[in-house]
């Protein structure tokens, strides 16, 4: 049976703590930008916290709700791809490829979720910066796109470490940078196809939502509503 | 025609191209420089990577899909009008139709360049060219940025064609006229051309066939670029009025720039006795009308938003309404509708001045029309927390400049090797000065209507 990978996300334990954000930029290499380059619209987050408050002053309320590649299964950036760089990969997952991508921009627009980003110019990351950098991941070059990949090096590591040892994948065996490092365990990733996990149960949860449902695009990302 | 006639067509014609005055090497040399930044900022720009332009996230696009757009528009100036006059056999066409063809193949060539601009890496745009690569990969034939790579190079084969086939005649009596290394030039580019009664059929058949194909061809390569926008779930990108309502748009911006070209020719060459009031006046009728169905259908595009009433749709309609682009929205009212409308309405205001006049606003308006499509629904989109907002850098302004330039020097030079206004044609027109019906004349029709039993 293929996977199907999906994710759940608990907005009632996600703290706003921004943990993912930063072992994601740690996993998978991706650039550092600086104050002066993020302020002209240079930075790059595969997975961001948006906030957003609720009241007045000082009845304010603040939402916290983590937000990274929704792995559409009828993804809007993928039939725009003029080169087939953006492609759904067997196991459902919305694929990037950089050495394919010319840079057109074209699926950055399309995605409704804003959750691709473009290198505007050539990765450096200054030293000591350097030193952590995934030996698993690519380097991205200027003018390509990318986005999350669910950490797809662990996915394959974790399959490889199964069928190294004659079995069959465990649930939760298996944890994207994000989901290893949440300290109140908000983010929950595992294989939709498998009706017993983790992942799957939270995501038939009579809480659970799509992020814009109503556009189509079939998100593998259940975000489970507060309860408050 | 006598003898006499045809000799004054003659040296009235082929003036621009035997004599220079040192205007044009200064014009040439002025837009030659302008054109040489804009080629200097975009290997600035290759070296440094796209950020040096102001596109940022989440606004992908902007000044170079607005002036792909926009100059795709102004390409269907010519081709489209010149056959659509040709197939209805309007014999004023005669003098315009050249002008307009070259504006066409020029325009192409200049929106052409724009996808490749906005490269991230620009270097490997062939990969958008279905090319018999050994590892077999082929572009998506579901993105309409591939569909725009058959779109523009068929419209612009079709219309180099279009172009070249009345030419041919011109070529042969260049050549015939000419001596030296010009003539030999001009001598293949005749292909043989004797003026056979043979020859004439074939000519006229084959333009006859190219006039019908380009039509469609034309109308397909607009609606094409439109799909570039609607064919994505993004705010107010989403519609199914994209296709006619660029096509309208790409029409009228044309138009206008046909009639600027038109103006400066008939200045700059002393073409008076050849471009006369009545084609700016029939140029400027023809504006009316699209002015007309340009309002109509921004009207309705923004009904329909209105309309539905969906959140993110109303938060880009409210910001080009009332928001940060409000002033770029309204000025592209004015320059579209409030001014040309009564210019182009009133007889007395659709002079050649007047017609001049209302194109160069809807030449801006236009180019708006293009940036307001563009860049506000980028940065409205659906997940407030991503809205953005974005400002052109020194890069962008000095590439688009220098298409204009570019434009302008490319019609110059063109203008110095083949006649602006088709030779032949005129010959065959019986070139007789057309006039317009003077109010006297109109009443004494209508007495003469009135007396007869
Ligand atoms: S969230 Fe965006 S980038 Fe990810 S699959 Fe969906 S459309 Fe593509």
């Amino acid at each position: 049976m293929t996977h199907r990978w999906g994710m759940a996300v608990d907005l009632d334990r996600c703290t706003g703590c921004e943990a993912c954000v930063t072992a994601c930029r740690t996993e998978n290499n991706v650039r550092i930008a600086g104050p002066e380059e993020s302020a002209k619209g240079r930075s790059i987050a595969w997975i961001r916290v948006e906030r957003y408050y609720e009241g007045d002053f000082p009845d304010v309320r603040v939402k916290f709700r983590p937000v990274m590649c929704q792995q559409c299964d009828a993804a809007p950036c993928e039939p725009v791809c003029p080169t087939y760089a953006s492609h759904h990969s067997e196991e459902g997952l919305n694929a990037q490829i950089y050495n394919r991508c010319i840079g057109t921009r074209y699926c950055a627009n399309a995605c409704p979720y804003n959750v691709r980003f473009f290198n505007f110019g050539n990765p450096v990351w200054d030293r000591p910066l350097d030193l952590p950098l995934n030996p698993d991941v690519s380097v991205r070059e200027v003018g390509v796109v990318e986005k999350c990949t669910f950490c797809t090096q662990r996915i394959s590591a974790g399959k490889d470490q199964a069928k190294a040892e004659g079995r069959e994948l465990r649930d939760g065996e298996i944890k994207p940078a994000c989901v290893q490092s949440c300290p109140t365990s908000a983010l929950v990733f595992g294989d939709l196809n498998d009706p017993e996990s983790a992942v799957s149960m939270l995501s038939r949860s009579s809480r659970g939502t799509k992020l814009m449902d109503d556009l189509g695009t079939q998100p593998k990302v259940t975000y489970l509503k507060k309860e408050y | 025609m006598t003898l006499q006639e045809e000799q004054k067509i003659n040296a009235d014609l082929l003036r621009p191209l035997q004599r220079t005055t040192v205007w044009f090497y200064l014009l040439v040399a002025f837009l030659g420089t302008i054109v040489l930044c804009g080629g200097a900022a975009w290997i600035y720009q290759m070296w440094y990577g796209i950020g040096v332009a102001g596109i940022r996230w989440p606004i992908f696009w902007a000044f170079y899909i607005t002036n792909f757009v926009f100059w795709i528009g102004i390409s269907h100036a010519g081709t489209l009008i010149s056959a659509i006059l040709r197939l209805v056999n309007a014999t004023w066409r005669r003098p315009v139709t050249r002008c307009a063809e070259v504006i066409t193949v020029f325009a192409l060539m200049i929106g052409a360049m724009f996808p490749i601009i906005h490269l991230g890496r620009p270097w490997l745009f062939f990969w958008l060219i279905p090319y018999p690569s050994e590892r077999e990969i082929w572009p998506n034939l579901r993105s309409p940025l591939a569909w725009d790579f058959f779109a523009i190079s068929t419209y612009l084969t079709g219309s180099t064609l279009f172009l070249y086939l009345p030419t041919i005649p011109d070529f042969a009596l260049l050549r015939d006229q000419l001596t030296g290394w010009r003539k030999r030039v001009y001598g293949v580019l005749a292909l043989g051309w004797q003026g056979t009664t043979k020859q004439w059929h074939r000519l006229e058949a084959a333009m006859q066939i190219m006039a019908i194909a380009i039509v469609p061809v034309a109308i397909s390569v607009h609606t094409i670029v439109s799909f570039d926008f609607s064919m994505s779930p993004v705010p107010m990108w989403h519609s199914t009025v994209f296709g006619p309502y660029f096509v309208a748009g790409a029409i009228f911006s044309g138009i206008a720039g046909l009639i600027i070209a038109m103006a400066v020719l008939r200045k700059v060459l002393h073409l008076e006795d050849y471009l006369h009031p009545v084609h700016f006046e029939n140029l400027g009728k023809l504006l009316l009308m699209m002015t007309l169905l340009w309002g109509y259908f921004t009207f309705i595009e923004r009904l329909t938003v209105w309309y539905g009433n969906s959140s993110a749709e109303m938060a880009v309609f409210w910001e080009t309404q009332s928001g940060s682009y409000s002033p770029l929205f309204w000025t592209m009212v004015i320059c579209n509708f409030v001014i040309p409308f009564p210019i182009l309405s009133i007889k007395k205001l659709r002079t050649i001045t007047g017609c001049v006049i209302a194109s160069s606003t809807i030449v801006v308006g236009m180019w708006l029309e293009r940036f307001l499509i563009v860049v506000p629904s980028l940065g409205t989109k659906f997940l407030p927390y991503s809205w953005g907002s974005y400002r052109p850098q020194p890069v962008e302004i000095l590439i688009t400049a220098a298409t204009f330039a570019a434009m302008v020097l490319l019609y110059a030079l063109f203008a110095k090797v083949v006649p602006m206004i088709s030779i032949w044609e005129l010959k065959v027109g019986g070139h007789g000065r057309p006039h317009m019906i003077t109010a006297a004349e109109d009443e004494e029709q209508r007495a003469l209507w009135r007396a007869r039993p």
